[in-house]
C-alpha cells in the first residue's frame, strides 16, 4: 500500500506528462473534435453568423436531395474512386515489384518515384493542366509528333474525369509504392527460392508468394485509398472547376461550393455529414483489418 | 532540485498555453479620448508599392482633416472564401470592401448595417448613378452600402491584331455577327493567335453568358409574383449561342482550350495572342501591370449588340455591429475617399506623378456619376491629365450612356454555376444541343428560385 507522500511524489513526477497530454487534448478538442461536433449541429440548422442560427430539422438534407448536382457529385466521386483503384492501385504495386527486382540503384528509383509526392498538390494540378492543353500541351505535342490521336483531355466531358485520375495517380503513387516496397522486403527470400525450386515462374511467384505475403498491406492501402479518393478536391478545383458540364464535380467540390460560393453552410455541413457517414464505414473496415492483424 | 525543475517546466508549459490562448482571443479596441475608431479594409498589399503609398497618404490626410476619426487599415479586399468565417469569428472590419456581386447576399444575411437614415446629409451621394445605388438596396429600397466604382462590360480588343488582320481598330465590331467575322479574320493570322476568347470555369462562364444575354436585350431572371423565374431561354439566346458555336467549331477561331478562367484569357490578351473578349475597363490596367500588355495595343468598345450591359464594380458596406457613431464616421470616410469630386484633381495629379494610369473610367476617375455638372468636370479633368491613349476607350465611353446598365440576377453565383454548363457545353461539345442545354439550365435555375 502506498503512502500519501509516495502518491504525491508519483503525481508530481507525472505532472509534466499530464501537462503535455492536456496540451494535445486541447489542440485536438479545439481543432478536430469541436469542429466535427459543430458540423453535425450546423447540418440541422439554417446558419446565420449575425442573427443566430435556427433549427430546420432535415430541411438541409431535403434541399440537397432536390439538387440534381447531389447525385452527379456522388456518381463522379464514386467513379473517380473506381478509376483511381483500377489505375492507382495496380501501378504502385507493379512499380514496387519492379524496383524490388533491381539489385543496384534501388534507392535512386525510390527517390525518383517519391519525388512527385514532395510537390505541393496545387503545383501538380497546375502542371497537369498545362500537360493536358489540347494545343501546345506536353501530352498532345508528344502524341501529335508520334502521329497518334490527340484527345481533348480536360476539355471534354467524356475524358475529363479520367484525366484527373491520371494526374492524381502520378502525384500520389510514391507513398503507396514505398509502402509496398517495404512490405516486399519483409518477405523471406527462402520462400522465393523454394518456389523457384518447385519450378514456379515469375507470375506464379508473384501470385503465390508476393500477393499472400503482402495481403494485409494491400487491403490496408485499398481502404486508405478509398477514404482519400472519395475526398478528392484539389484536382477538380484547380484543373476543371467541376466542368465541363459538371462532369468533374465531386462531393468535396460541391461542399466547397455550398459553403464558400453559395454561403449555405447548413447544406455544406449536411453534405459533409453524409460524406462522414460513408467514410466512417470504410474507416471501420480499416480499423477492423488493422486490429485483426495486430492480434 | 528535481521537483523545482519539474515545477518550472510545468509553469513554462502552462504559460505557453495561456499565451497561445490569449493570442487567439480578440485584441479588443474602441475609441479613446472620444475618437471613433474604424477598422477598414481595402489596403493594397505591400507588393503593390505605388498603390500602398497612395493609400497610406490618403489615410494620413483624412485623419489630419478629421482628427475625431481614427482609421485602422487592414490589408485585402473581398475574399469570398474567408468572408463568412470572419463574420462568424467577429473579425470582419467595420467598413468592408465588396464587389457588386456580393451585396444582395450580405443584405439578405444581415451582415451589413442599414444606412438609409444616415444618408441624407452625405454630400454628393445623390449624384451617383441610381442603378449603382440599387445594387446596395433591399426590396424595400433601404440602402446598405456605398458604390465606389462601376465597370460595365464592354468588348475589349487588341488593336495591334486588328491592324495585322486588316481590320480597322477604330471601328470595332458592334454586333455579335461582326464579332464572328473579326474573330475569323484574326484567327487566320495563325501562330497560335485566336480571334475571340471566353471564360468558362468557376462561374465566369455563367457570368459572361449573362452579360451576353443582356447585350441582346434579354434577361436572365424575371419577376414571378413574389419570387423569380428563369427568363433566358429565348430565341435571342439561342441565336447568340449558335453564333458562339459557329466561332468555336465552324470557324475554329477560338482555339481548342476552352476550360479557362478569366485570368487565362487575360494572360493571352496581354501576350498579344487574343483578338477580343468581353471585359470591363478595370481589366486595362491589370492587363498592362500584370500581364505585360500595352495601353497602345488595347481598345475598349461597347458590348456587341448594345441593348444592355451587365454592371459590375465595387463599393463598401458597414458592419451590422457598428454603432451609430461608427456609421457616421464610416460614411464620412467613404464620401471623402470615394465620392468626392473636390479631391478628383488632386488625386489625378498624384496618380500621374506615381505613373498610375489616368484617363480611364477607373479610379481615380471611376465612372460613377450621373449626367451633370460633376460628371462633366471629372471628364474634363480626366481628359486634360490623361497619360494613357484615351482615344482607345472612346468608343466605350461614348456608347456607355446609351447602353442600359443592368444588375446581376438574384442568387447570382448559383445561377452562374448553372449557366457555366451552357457555356461549357457549347464550347467543348461540337454536337451540343443548345436548346437542350437551355432547357436543363432553365429547370435548374427555377429550382434554385423555388427553394
Amino acid at each position: 500500500m502506498s503512502t500519501p507522500t509516495a502518491r504525491r511524489r508519483r503525481l508530481g513526477e507525472h505532472v509534466t506528462a499530464y501537462g503535455f497530454l492536456c496540451a494535445a487534448l486541447v489542440v485536438f478538442a479545439v481543432f478536430a473534435w469541436y469542429p466535427a461536433v459543430r458540423n453535425i449541429v450546423l447540418s440541422f440548422q439554417e446558419v446565420n453568423f449575425v442573427r443566430g442560427s435556427s433549427w430546420v430539422g432535415l430541411e438541409n438534407f431535403r434541399r440537397l436531395l432536390d439538387d440534381p448536382l447531389f447525385a452527379t457529385a456522388w456518381r463522379n466521386s464514386a467513379l473517380f474512386t473506381l478509376y483511381a483503384l483500377l489505375l492507382g492501385f495496380g501501378v504502385p504495386f507493379v512499380t514496387a515489384l519492379l524496383i524490388n527486382e533491381f539489385r543496384h540503384a534501388r534507392a535512386y528509383f525510390r527517390v525518383l518515384v517519391y519525388l512527385p509526392v514532395m510537390l505541393p498538390p496545387v503545383v501538380v494540378a497546375l502542371m497537369w493542366r498545362w500537360f493536358y492543353q489540347p494545343e501546345g500541351g506536353l501530352i498532345n505535342e508528344v502524341l501529335g509528333t508520334a502521329g497518334l490521336p490527340t484527345p481533348e483531355w480536360t476539355n471534354s466531358s467524356s475524358t475529363a474525369l479520367i484525366s484527373l485520375v491520371i494526374a492524381s495517380t502520378w502525384a500520389n503513387l510514391g507513398t503507396a509504392t514505398l509502402i509496398y516496397l517495404a512490405a516486399l522486403q519483409t518477405i523471406p527470400g527462402e520462400l522465393y527460392e523454394a518456389a523457384e525450386l518447385d519450378g514456379a515462374g515469375i507470375w506464379r511467384r508473384i501470385w503465390h508468394v508476393t500477393v499472400p505475403q503482402t495481403r494485409f498491406v494491400i487491403l490496408m492501402l485499398l481502404l486508405l485509398q478509398v477514404i482519400a479518393t472519395m475526398q478528392v478536391f484539389t484536382e477538380p478545383f484547380v484543373m476543371t472547376g467541376g466542368g465541363p458540364e459538371d462532369s468533374t464535380v465531386t462531393v468535396m467540390l460541391l461542399i466547397y461550393r455550398y459553403a464558400f460560393v453559395y454561403n449555405d453552410f447548413g447544406a455544406a455541413s449536411a453534405m459533409s455529414l453524409l460524406l462522414l457517414v460513408v467514410l466512417a464505414v470504410f474507416s471501420a473496415a480499416y480499423l477492423r483489418v488493422t486490429r485483426g492483424q495486430q492480434k | 532540485m528535481k521537483r523545482r525543475a519539474r515545477t518550472r517546466r510545468c509553469l513554462a508549459t502552462t504559460a505557453v498555453l495561456a499565451l497561445t490562448l490569449a493570442a487567439c482571443s480578440s485584441d479588443g479596441d474602441g475609441g479613446d479620448d472620444g475618437r471613433v475608431t474604424l477598422h477598414i479594409n481595402g489596403q493594397p498589399p505591400g507588393t503593390d508599392e505605388r498603390e500602398l503609398r497612395v493609400f497610406e497618404a490618403e489615410i494620413a490626410l483624412f485623419e489630419e482633416e478629421h482628427p475625431e476619426i481614427d482609421l485602422v487599415p487592414h490589408e485585402g479586399f473581398m475574399d469570398p472564401e474567408t468572408f463568412h468565417t470572419r463574420v462568424a469569428g467577429g473579425d470582419l472590419e467595420d467598413v468592408f470592401y465588396v464587389y457588386l456581386t456580393d451585396p444582395a447576399g450580405i443584405i439578405e444575411q444581415g451582415y451589413a448595417a442599414d444606412l438609409t437614415d444616415h444618408l441624407d446629409d452625405v454630400p454628393h451621394l445623390d449624384q451617383v448613378r441610381p442603378e449603382l445605388h440599387e445594387v446596395f438596396q433591399d426590396e424595400e429600397g433601404r440602402q446598405y452600402g456605398v458604390p465606389t466604382a462601376n465597370y460595365s462590360m464592354g468588348l475589349l480588343y487588341h488593336r495591334g491584331l486588328f491592324e495585322r488582320a486588316g481590320l480597322d481598330p477604330d471601328a470595332p465590331p458592334t454586333t455579335w455577327e461582326e464579332v464572328r467575322e473579326a474573330s475569323a479574320a484574326i484567327a487566320a493570322l495563325g501562330g497560335g493567335v485566336t480571334g475571340y476568347g471566353e471564360c468558362a470555369t468557376e462561374n465566369t462562364g455563367g457570368w459572361h453568358l449573362t452579360a451576353e444575354i443582356y447585350s441582346t436585350g434579354g434577361g436572365v431572371a424575371e419577376r414571378d409574383g413574389e419570387g423569380w423565374r428563369a427568363a433566358f431561354h429565348t430565341p435571342e439566346t439561342v441565336r447568340l449561342l449558335e453564333n458562339l458555336r459557329a466561332m468555336r467549331w465552324e470557324d475554329d477561331s477560338m482555339g481548342s482550350d476552352q476550360m479557362r478562367s478569366c485570368e487565362d484569357v487575360m494572360v493571352q490578351m496581354g501576350a498579344g495572342q487574343l483578338g477580343m473578349y468581353l471585359g470591363a475597363p478595370d481589366n486595362l490596367p491589370t492587363l498592362v501591370r500584370q500581364y505585360d500588355g500595352d495601353y497602345e495595343d488595347l481598345g475598349l468598345a461597347p458590348v456587341p449588340d448594345g441593348r444592355g450591359t451587365l454592371l459590375g464594380g465595387e463599393g463598401y458596406m458597414i458592419n451590422a455591429g457598428a454603432s451609430d457613431e461608427q456609421i457616421e464616421a464610416a460614411l464620412t470616410w467613404l464620401q471623402w475617399r470615394f465620392v468626392n469630386p473636390d479631391a478628383v484633381e488632386r488625386r489625378i495629379e498624384e496618380a500621374a506623378a506615381d505613373e498610375l494610369p489616368v484617363g480611364l473610367p477607373t479610379p481615380p476617375t471611376p465612372d460613377i456619376w450621373v449626367e451633370g455638372e460633376i460628371r462633366e468636370s471629372v471628364e474634363a479633368l480626366k481628359e486634360r491629365h490623361a497619360n494613357v491613349p484615351v482615344e482607345n476607350v472612346r468608343p466605350f465611353m461614348e456608347g456607355a450612356p446609351t447602353v442600359e446598365g443592368r444588375i446581376e440576377p438574384p442568387r447570382a453565383q448559383e445561377v452562374y454555376a448553372i449557366l457555366d454548363n451552357v457555356m461549357q457545353g457549347v464550347l467543348t461539345d461540337e454536337g451540343a444541343d443548345i436548346r437542350g442545354l437551355l432547357d436543363r439550365a432553365e429547370d435548374d435555375v427555377n429550382r434554385v428560385y423555388g427553394s
